[in-house]
């Protein structure tokens, strides 16, 4: 393992969220056991106000996760000059096979946990709780995947290994340098821009019904197109937006576009495309519970402004794309 | 304005008049945050600030370096040698370089001696790193002899001293010509210490270096790129190793602020109840209580984030220097250049306030449940 | 305007000192009337008080609120009404030290998100009516016990609720300004809000300002 500072912190992070979440573990089952809602007992209401540490817990496991994912990214590319053909954040999680599983399973305990957040939110704004179980059994269901990521990353650091001299022999070039096999997406652009904008169109367009509508499937369809928004917007950074920030027809790289070089581009990408997928997910998580006697005006106000969320996010990650395609001085497509 | 952005103006405001009522338990907290931060902080910026040193100084060095190896041990380039590399794609210039150590029993330190090109210092002068000017107390035109290892006495006036922009390499070095330089240490004609190569294209390094070994199979190519690594990681290690001594004073913070968190006093209490019984929510006592959390942690973090980059680049982080910087007697007092990076401030962060947030999180939660109807009983 | 049917309330139940402090109360309270609660200390009538004016919820039984049943109410939902529908005056005022008399007065109001200078006219209105408006930068701990009171009485109003609950209101008065409190009370009801107090102090029960009086014994109520 390397031993290196922000390697240590999110070692820390991610084993510190771990057992907070395993430590109100057995609250949770608590919960689900004992929950009487019309009970005016002692011990339902300890449970009511237990419901309030595993919101705080979530959020606060939510904005770290948030953090840890950002600097997980930037420090793989800075630690990239350690290896031997990485040239940025790519080949550093190509040193080992946990690198891109980590990366995936961070992502995917962000949106899970915004998602249980939605939930939540909605069940909160019900007079009796009606999720209440349900949202215990998912947040156990959580659990294994925080563990998971966390096991991932620890695999994924264990294995990185530096390629520096030693004292006694300083050449390594009987040893391969490594092909970064994430040159990603040998997608040609012109396909890829349609598959690009296609996407877009389905991500803004989907939720701005639900905004207008709250129906039950527009719900259901927000949440789909949100998925598979993020999956060609990340597709569409590949193929192409990203060879027009770096204005080179071969460089396919997701994070390079953070890097101060290219003026924080990526930021500005990447943080729109989250908050709109996480607010996509969240109004297709709550509408199994819309039928719920008394969910049944609060689901459909929550998802609606949530799908109003997405569609501002995925607006602006589109006009943002498209802009920095169209001020690029690369030209890749001719007319 | 929106009543979510109003309230939770409101919630700052009545924080901030509660941290106001409570200085003395506040303000021992904050010290003791805020020392945390700037320890760690020094620790980290004068790391970073090494490290862009050392490759800032690397730039300017040669792509690959070539040595010879006898038994296992570095040796002189024998005459001929550089002929025999022959012709090889992608290099642009290939020459032998002449350098050596040399210990100053004035000092007790050692010196690097490195011959130049005539037109850059003529025989019978040198050029002087900054440290070991202002050691010896050497200006231009002054001049300085030396006892050279077969005992013999050589004088040289001073030329120039080196610029002090990167002294962390330059602090100890003499500049002399090649004539000079052979009679000084009695160098065979026609040997070198190494051979540095210049190669334009960076993708093309590791190539050339197989090349090299495989036709001088006596030779060990270094390649800056890998020095830079082992540099990097050097001070990756150390600043780790530091971190992990310091992981205690981390533990110990976190522990000082649980407590500080749960040992609310009796007068606290009675205020959070009354604030509930007066219509504020479990989740408003939360919000307020994260909000006083991120108070003090952004005011403990900009406090001691200013502290350790004054300590750093104003006074030579007098505090971690003999941790942190190389083994050399010498030490070069260059001034560090001020850099700040968002990586070693993010990573910072995950050091101080996530682990402060951790602890106090329980405490906070425990204190928003206090009965509503508590105020009444009493 | 509320009905309370069967209601019992239990503390530190499934202990061996477990302990009833209600035993089953039915009752209705009418909008628009001052209703004092009378009765021995631990009689329970400061319990019943905290679920009148949903600070605790009962362990058994019902309470309806302006028709709606409020007993199975989470937390959350009981604080919403609490703090639109009630104000309350506590005996030992529970004012926050070192703050001034108005931020204290505004309190109640920061969760409902209104803007501050709403809130400072609002509170500013009230101190007027209370002749107060000399005192509202004063820290609350530099004021009387008179003045102390008429803030808790202006915090109890910021939130325009339609019930005032006031527990043992005149125990740390003296009779010049037990009165005054009652004539207080008395302007209450002419803005049509209802007044629940509880008190063993003749003057406050015995006085016109009272519209009705609850007796009350061993977490039961007394015939009166």
């Amino acid at each position: 393992m390397l031993f290196q500072p922000a390697i240590i912190a999110l070692l820390l992070a991610a084993g510190l969220a771990v057992v907070m979440l395993a430590g109100v573990a057995p609250f949770a089952i608590q919960v689900i056991r004992h929950w009487d809602i019309n009970s005016g007992s002692e011990r339902q209401l300890a449970l009511e106000r237990r419901t309030y540490l595993f919101s705080t817990l979530l959020t606060f496991v939510l904005v770290a996760q948030l953090a840890a994912l950002l600097l997980f990214v930037f420090n793989a590319d800075r630690l990239s000059v350690m290896f031997v053909g990485a040239m940025c954040a790519v080949g550093t999680l190509n040193v080992n096979g946990w690198g891109f599983p980590s990366l995936i399973t961070q992502m995917a305990v962000f949106f899970l946990a915004a998602m249980w957040l939605a939930i939540n939110h909605v069940d909160t704004l019900a007079r009796d709780y009606p999720l209440v179980r349900i949202k215990y059994a998912l947040l156990l269901l959580l659990l294994p995947v925080l563990a998971s990521s966390f096991w991932l990353e620890l695999q994924y650091f264990l294995g990185l290994k530096a390629n520096v001299i030693t004292s006694c022999c300083g050449s390594m070039f009987s040893e391969e340098a490594k092909t970064i096999a994430a040159e990603a997406s040998g997608l040609e652009p012109e396909p890829a821009l349609w598959l690009f904008y296609a996407g877009m169109v389905a991500a803004i367009a989907t939720p701005l019904w639900h905004w207008r509508l709250g129906s039950r499937i527009s719900g259901f369809l927000t949440a789909l197109t949100s998925g598979a928004g993020f999956v060609a917007a990340i597709t569409g950074v590949l193929s192409f937006i990203s060879l027009y920030i770096y204005e080179h027809p071969h460089h396919h790289c997701p994070f390079c576009i953070l890097k101060p070089e290219y003026d924080y581009q990526g930021y500005w990408l990447y943080i729109p495309l989250f908050i709109a997928t996480a607010a996509g997910l969240g109004a297709g998580a709550m509408q199994p519970f819309a039928r719920s006697p008394s969910l049944a005006s609060i689901v459909p106000r929550v998802s609606s402004r949530l799908a109003g969320l997405a569609v501002g996010g995925y607006i602006l990650f589109t006009a943002l794309a498209t802009w920095f395609v169209l001020s690029s001085n690369l030209i890749l497509i001719e007319h | 304005m929106n009543p979510w952005l109003e309230k939770q103006r409101h919630l700052i405001d009545f924080t901030l008049a509660s941290l106001g009522r409570r200085k003395t338990k506040n303000i021992g907290l904050l010290l003791a945050y805020t020392l945390l931060v700037f320890v760690l902080a020094s620790l980290t910026l004068f790391t970073h600030a090494l490290r862009s040193e050392a490759s800032f100084v690397l730039a300017g060095s040669p792509e690959v370096i070539l040595q010879r190896m006898v038994a296992g041990r570095h040796d002189l380039i024998p005459p001929n040698y550089i002929e025999k590399i022959g012709r090889i794609r992608g290099v642009q210039k290939k020459e032998g370089r002449l350098w050596g150590y040399y210990y100053d029993t004035v000092l007790n330190a050692n010196y690097t001696f490195m011959a130049r090109s005539a037109d850059e210092v003529a025989d019978g002068y040198i050029m002087v790193g900054n440290a070991l000017a202002r050691e010896r107390g050497l200006a231009a035109h002054n001049t300085i002899s030396f006892r050279s290892y077969s005992g013999k006495l050589f004088t040289f006036e001073v030329s120039a001293v080196l610029s002090p922009d990167s002294e962390l390499l330059s602090a100890d070095l003499v500049l002399l010509s090649e004539n000079d330089f052979r009679r000084f240490f009695e160098y065979p004609a026609g040997h070198f210490t190494d051979i540095a190569l210049s190669v334009a294209n960076p993708q093309e390094v590791r190539n050339i270096a197989a090349k090299l070994s495989s036709a001088l199979p006596d030779s060990r190519p270094i390649l800056r790129e890998e020095v830079l690594r082992t540099y990097q990681s050097v001070f990756d290690w150390r600043e780790g190793i530091v971190l992990t001594v310091l992981a205690g004073a981390i533990l110990a913070f976190a522990i000082l602020a649980w407590e500080k968190a749960s040992g609310l006093s009796a007068e606290e209490k009675r205020e959070i109840g009354i604030l509930k019984a007066i219509g504020w929510e479990t989740g408003d006592v939360i919000r307020m209580k994260t909000w006083e959390g991120l108070l003090i942690s952004l005011s403990a973090f900009l406090l001691g984030f200013i502290a350790a980059y004054v300590h750093v680049f104003h006074f030579d982080a007098a505090v971690f220097e003999p941790v942190l910087k190389g083994w050399s007697v010498l030490y070069p007092r260059f001034t560090l250049v001020p850099t700040v990076d968002g990586l070693q401030i993010a990573t910072l962060f995950f050091f101080t306030v996530f682990p402060y947030t951790a602890a106090v999180l329980v405490p906070i939660w425990r204190a928003a449940i206090t009965d509503p109807d508590a105020v009444m009983r009493a | 305007m509320i009905e309370l049917s069967n209601i019992k309330k239990a503390f530190n139940q499934g202990q061996p000192n477990e302990y009833w402090a209600l035993h089953g109360i039915d009752l209705a309270l009418e909008a628009g009337k001052v209703t004092a609660f009378r009765g021995p200390s631990g009689s329970g009538k400061t319990t019943l008080l905290t679920i009148v004016g949903c600070l605790s919820r009962p362990t058994s039984g019902r309470v309806r609120f302006k028709g709606e049943d409020i007993s199975g109410l989470p937390e959350r939902f009981l604080t919403d009404i609490r703090r639109q529908s009630f104000g309350f005056v506590f005996q030992q005022f529970n004012l926050i030290k070192g703050l001034s008399a108005l931020e204290n007065v505004i309190l109640p109001a920061f969760p409902t998100g209104r803007p501050r200078h709403e809130l400072v006219t609002a509170a500013e209105g009230i101190f007027d009516q209370l002749k107060l408006g000399h005192r509202s930068t004063a820290k609350v701990e530099w004021l009387s016990g008179g003045e102390q009171q008429r803030v808790a009485i202006a915090r109890a109003l910021i939130n325009d609720p339609e019930v005032i609950i006031a527990d043992e209101p005149t125990a740390n008065l003296d009779t010049a300004l037990s009165k005054e409190f009652m004539s207080i009370l008395e302007g209450f009801t002419a803005t049509g809000k209802t007044v629940l107090l509880t008190s063993h102090d003749p003057l406050v029960v015995d006085s016109t300002a009272v519209h009705r009086v609850v007796g009350m014994r061993d977490g039961r109520l007394t015939e009166d």
